[in-house]
C-alpha cells in the first residue's frame, strides 16, 4: 500500500469558535476599575467613653444643611473656597503640637501659616469636624470631603517637595511599588505624621 | 502575441488562515483586562459623584460593594434615591452587618483587616442613608470604606 500523507485537519471553523468565546467574554465581563475616596472609620467608642476636650480654636467646623448650603466656622462659604480655608487652618501653626509617642513636637517649624492665636496650634492638633444634615445630598457631601482631602494632600505635597524633592503623591506611588523599601517607608511616615488627616464626621442632624 | 493574452481568472479567495489568530488575540485581551460581572443591579445605575482625590481599589476579592440609589421597581420599593442593595436584593441598613460577616467567611482570617467596603451611591442619595450604613459598618468593625467616585472635577 502506498503511504498516504496525514490529511490536514480542517481549521475553518476555528475562527467561529473563537468568536463565540470572544462574544461570551464581552457580554459577561465588565471593564470598569472601581475607584473612590477611601476613608478609615473611627472604632466604636466604649460606652463610658468621654471624648477629650479640644480647644475651640483647634476645631474647624464645617456644616452642611439640608439645602446643601455650606457653613464654615459660622460663616457661609462656597465649596470652591473651602480648600484654601482648610489649608490656612491646618497650616496655621499658632502654638505647640501635642506629644506624639513621648516626643514633644513643639511649635510647627514647617508650617507656613499666619500663626494666628485664634486658629489651630499645630497640624497634629487641628481637627476638622464635618456636620451634615440627614437630608444633605451625598454628592455635595462627598465634594466637601474631597476638598478637605485636597487641602491635606496639597500641604503634604509641599512638605515632601521641600524635604525630599518629590511630591507626596509620587512618594506614595513609589512606596506602593516597593513595599520593602525602608527609606521610602520612613519618608512616607514622616510626611504623614507632619500632616495627619484628622477629619471627624459628627452624627448628622435631622431637619424634622 | 499569446504572451499578452489576459488570463481568465476569478477573484482569488482571501486567505483567512490568520483570522482565528486575530480573534484569539482579541479574546485573550478581553479575558485579561476585564472582570466578571458579579451582581445584577436592582437599582438604577448610580450616577457616581466625581472627586479628585480618588484611589483605585485593589484586590477585588477583598472588596464588598453596597449600592445605594433609586429602585428599578418603584411600585415595589417606592421611589427616592435611598434604596440599599446588598448582593442581589434590596435590603435595609439593618442587613448590613450580616452582609459583611457573610463576606468575611469567604476570605482567610489574615486578610480580614484589609477588607474594604465600597459604597456606590447615587449623587442624589441622602447623607442620612450613608450614615446609617456607616454606623452599621462600625458596629461590625468594618472600618475601611471607599466612597466610590469617578475621577474628575
Amino acid at each position: 500500500m502506498a503511504r498516504r500523507e496525514n490529511p490536514e485537519i480542517n481549521a475553518g471553523s476555528m475562527a467561529d469558535i473563537a468568536f463565540l468565546l470572544l462574544i461570551f467574554f464581552l457580554v459577561t465581563t465588565t471593564m470598569n476599575v472601581d475607584s473612590g475616596v477611601s476613608k478609615k472609620l473611627a472604632e466604636k467608642p466604649p460606652k463610658d467613653y468621654v471624648p477629650p476636650i479640644i480647644k475651640k480654636k483647634n476645631i474647624f467646623e464645617v456644616n452642611l444643611n439640608f439645602k446643601n448650603e455650606l457653613q464654615v466656622e459660622g460663616e457661609r462659604m462656597e465649596i470652591k473656597d473651602l480648600k484654601e480655608a482648610a489649608k490656612a487652618f491646618i497650616d496655621n501653626g499658632g502654638g505647640v503640637g501635642k506629644i506624639v509617642e513621648g516626643v514633644v513636637s513643639g511649635p510647627c517649624d514647617y508650617c507656613k501659616g499666619e500663626r494666628l492665636d485664634e486658629s489651630s496650634d499645630h497640624p497634629n492638633k487641628a481637627v476638622i469636624s464635618v456636620l451634615s444634615d440627614r437630608g444633605t445630598e451625598y454628592g455635595v457631601y462627598l465634594k466637601v470631603q474631597n476638598e478637605l482631602l485636597r487641602a491635606y494632600s496639597e500641604l503634604r505635597n509641599r512638605l515632601a517637595k521641600e524635604r525630599y524633592g518629590v511630591t507626596y503623591t509620587e512618594l506614595e506611588e513609589a512606596y506602593k511599588n516597593a513595599r520593602d523599601n525602608e527609606s521610602l517607608k520612613r519618608k512616607v511616615e514622616d510626611i504623614k505624621k507632619a500632616y495627619p488627616q484628622i477629619i471627624s464626621d459628627a452624627e448628622p442632624t435631622s431637619a424634622n | 502575441m499569446s504572451k499578452f493574452r489576459k488570463k481568465k481568472k476569478g477573484m482569488p479567495a482571501v486567505n483567512t488562515a490568520a483570522l482565528p489568530d486575530i480573534v484569539f488575540m482579541l479574546l485573550f485581551f478581553f479575558m485579561v483586562t476585564t472582570t466578571m460581572r458579579e451582581t445584577d443591579l436592582k437599582i438604577e445605575n448610580p450616577r457616581l459623584p466625581t472627586a479628585t482625590e480618588v484611589k483605585k481599589l485593589e484586590h477585588k476579592s477583598l472588596v464588598s460593594t453596597i449600592y445605594v440609589g433609586k429602585s428599578n421597581t418603584p411600585e415595589k420599593h417606592g421611589t427616592g434615591y435611598n434604596r440599599i442593595q446588598l448582593n442581589d436584593k434590596i435590603a435595609s441598613s439593618e442587613d448590613v452587618p450580616a452582609f459583611i460577616i457573610n463576606a468575611r467567611t469567604k476570605v482567610s482570617e489574615a486578610e480580614v483587616p484589609f477588607m474594604t467596603t465600597s459604597i456606590k451611591a447615587d449623587r442624589e442619595s441622602n447623607v442620612g442613608t450613608i450614615t446609617d450604613i456607616r454606623l452599621k459598618l462600625r458596629d461590625v468593625n468594618a472600618l475601611k470604606i471607599s466612597y466610590s467616585a469617578g475621577k474628575g472635577e
